[in-house]
């Protein structure tokens, strides 16, 4: 395939795409169906491998994105931090360590999905599609990180100029277009993701809980003084 | 003061014959959904038993309700530092296994069967899977199991007494039970809803039913543990908890629950009370000891004027104020003090409340004569075949004294009553009774009259429930005029 077309296809077209998708269909989901805005919990139907799959698996994925967030939004930072070697050590083996409880969560409750069959039972395909997506992401994630290390020093100087110039709306494929292979297929496959976001349960992210951090413990409603809510 | 109503239960388990009339009346109407199979909104257990779900109240496990220390109230089971980090994996939280897995039998086989020497039979299937099941436990799997080593013995509550009453317990010539029925109890400081993570549960402010809004819970499931009495379930289908709803939509149209309205014993009151929501939080943190009387004071009385005026300040509309001056639930909990609530000790103040039962009497064989006279007209409260440490497990919050004044007043009553009709007991007798129960003639007559000869309508004291113009107040109701019509609401479907 053509180097240029293929650079414009994945690296520019599909990103507006996966974006605008993302943004359109979380909308009209929550507008419209509202209700299936749920964290979809197979718990209640299997309590034991829950644990030993789902608890690795968010610690794991948010410490990684989290990562990957402010390595977007303060490269320099980041950058700064990891140009002592000692300190660019701890971030690498701690993004590895985090990365590998990712993956471990994920492939069990992957194996928990398929073997128990209640939980067969309440798993669509749509679920297939998401966890395939997301062990790929996982998968080419830890080979970058094994096979092109030091990632926490050159994602602030090579990926992020490129995810800015996307969100700018002004894409510059300059650096991204020269990364191995294994970079772009990690890049692809996130904006996959982010694409197929809304058609999935990972819709339960955006109705994180965060006021309950802050609100009173009893909740009222009233009918006949709704300015009084929430007293 | 901030006074409010609230719809107020009395389950009389003296009569209460355990027939599952209200579960099965219940299940017909709200839980025979796909998801919702396994739940029972109100279910009838047997005590001494384990319940449903299993070991309910053994907060060891379950970590329900409220605890206290050092004045600071704080949940057994959650928090907002713990919310963090137990929302991927709830560790206290049931499984399927606690309740059973819900199952129906495979009938198409009678019909299909291929001709064989044998009759075919209907194999139980999984109603969850669609497998063959052995089926191990179902709804009520324990009823009647009053003396059984598996069920009765490890009945949470037995904790509270002594190796030696309990060996008399289970004494062959001891053996007894009871039936408790149980719906969600719409506390006044409820756990499910200070758990949720969402601020999809909430109680009503008109007559405080604890409701799920559906739109907004998300199935983090906090409520599930937080819940002492395990009257929060979750729908495996939609990924949403559920609870009782108090059949709110017969209510506001002036019926009774459809538990309530099914009764064959007869044993359901229904009616508003109002109380005082500004002492909800001092009376939920006092000393254990404290919480039946302090709960009882919270509400109040309908007739005092500065209540009702209190009442009305605070858009409670008169005829609901009226209504609460017919309330069943007033008279037993708060003049007649005979109708306790379940296990006060969790801190939620339940607004479900029991007249505890009479236990059967012991009796002692004389010759060939059976006899239980004592000099003490109540030995048969201490001596009865349950340990009165039993029923103050689950009915006094641990206190005895509450229980047994609820008893010792039910037997002064029987024994009024039988002065007055059988005759076989002197008059005299009946009026030391009362005096010692703390009742007066009048009295009795009273707790006889909505005990025994209740109708329908002195059981249940429905308010209107104004929702027109309440609906009025947010909406408006022309908005729709020269429309199509036709709106459209969002089915309970299964997300992606």
């Amino acid at each position: 395939m053509n180097n240029t077309y293929f650079n414009a296809l994945f690296f520019i077209g599909l990103p507006y795409v996966s974006v605008f998708t993302f943004f359109l269909m979380t909308i009209v989901r929550y507008r419209t169906h509202g209700f299936t805005y749920s964290s979809l919990s197979s718990q209640f139907l299997e309590n034991r491998q829950h644990f030993w799959a789902l608890m690795p698996f968010h610690y794991g994925i948010l410490t990684v994105l989290g990562m990957h967030i402010l390595a977007f939004l303060v490269p320099r930072q980041v950058a700064w931090w990891s140009s002592v070697p000692l300190r660019l050590w701890i971030m690498e083996i701690g993004m590895l360590a985090a990365g590998l409880l990712t993956l471990v969560g994920l492939v069990a409750a992957m194996v928990r999905r398929r073997a128990n069959h209640k939980i067969a039972v309440v798993t669509t395909a749509s679920d297939w599609v998401i966890l395939a997506l997301l062990l790929i992401q996982v998968l080419t994630g830890l080979g970058v990180a094994m096979m092109h290390p030091w990632g926490s020093s050159w994602f602030a100087l090579a990926v992020t100029p490129y995810l800015y110039s996307v969100a700018t709306l002004n894409p510059n494929l300059a650096v991204v277009s020269v990364m191995p292979w294994m970079v772009k297929w990690h890049v692809i496959n996130a904006f996959l993701v982010i694409g197929f976001f809304p058609f999935t349960r990972l819709v339960h992210i955006l109705v994180a809980p965060n006021p309950y951090l802050w609100r009173r413990p009893q909740v009222v409603r009233w009918y006949r003084r709704p300015a009084a809510a929430g007293r | 003061m901030d006074v409010r109503a609230q719809m107020s239960m009395v389950f009389h388990l003296d009569k209460c014959i355990g027939c599952h009339t209200c579960s099965i009346a219940c299940k017909n109407i709200w839980t025979d959904r796909k998801g919702t199979d396994y739940m029972w909104w109100n279910n009838v257990e047997t005590k001494p038993g384990t319940g449903y779900p299993t070991a309910w109240e053994d907060q060891d496990k379950y970590r329900g309700g409220w605890e206290c220390e050092d004045g600071e109230l704080r949940l057994r089971s959650t928090s907002k530092t713990k919310t963090v980090f137990n929302i991927f994996h709830h560790p206290h939280q049931p499984s399927m296994d606690d309740y059973y897995e819900p199952w129906t039998y495979d009938y198409q086989h009678l019909f299909n069967a291929p001709e064989g020497p044998d009759q075919p039979t209907a194999v139980p299937i999984s109603m969850v899977t669609g497998d063959l099941i052995q089926i191990k436990a179902g709804p009520n799997w324990d009823d009647d199991m009053g003396g059984s080593p598996v069920y009765a013995e490890n009945d949470p509550n037995l904790a509270q007494l002594n190796p030696d009453q309990r060996a008399q317990m289970f004494a062959v010539e001891r053996l007894m039970f009871f039936y408790l029925p149980r719906i969600c109890n719409h506390c006044l400081n409820p756990a499910c809803v200070a758990a949720c993570p969402s601020g999809a549960l909430h109680k009503r402010g008109e007559d405080g039913i604890v409701l799920v809004d559906q739109n907004r819970c998300r199935g983090w499931r906090a409520c599930i543990p937080a819940c002492p009495y395990k009257k929060m379930y979750y729908n495996w289908n939609t990924g949403k908890s559920e609870k009782c709803i108090l059949c709110y939509p017969r209510l506001e149209t002036g019926q009774a629950p459809a538990c309530f309205h099914s009764c064959v014993g007869r044993i359901r009151y229904l009616g508003v009370v109002l109380y005082d929501a500004d002492r909800i939080r001092e009376v939920a943190g006092l000393p254990q000891d404290e919480l039946i009387e302090a709960q009882r004071s919270l509400i109040l009385d309908p007739r005092d004027p500065a209540v009702a005026a209190a009442a009305r300040r605070n858009g409670v509309h008169d005829s609901v104020v009226d209504s609460a001056c017919n309330s069943p639930t007033y008279r037993f909990v708060k003049e007649w003090k005979i109708a306790l609530p379940l296990h006060a000790e969790h801190r939620t103040l339940p607004m479900l409340f029991y007249v505890p039962p009479m236990a059967p009497v012991m009796a002692q064989k004389t010759g060939t004569t059976v006899e239980n006279i004592s000099e003490d007209l109540f030995h048969d409260i201490d001596e009865a075949r349950a340990p009165i440490e039993y029923m103050a497990a689950m009915f006094g919050a641990g206190n005895s004294g509450k229980v047994r004044y609820a008893l010792r007043k039910q037997k002064a009553v029987r024994w009024y009553r039988r002065a007055l009709t059988v005759g076989d007991v002197d008059m005299a007798t009946a009026d030391r009774m009362l005096r010692e129960a703390d009742c007066s003639a009048a009295e009795a007559e009273a707790i006889y009259k909505l005990t025994s000869l209740c109708t329908f309508e002195e059981r249940f004291v429905i308010p209107p429930m104004h929702r027109e113009e309440a609906i009025e107040m947010l909406a408006d109701p022309m908005s729709h005029k020269q429309g199509v019509g036709f709106g459209f609401i969002e089915g309970p479907r299964r997300g992606l």
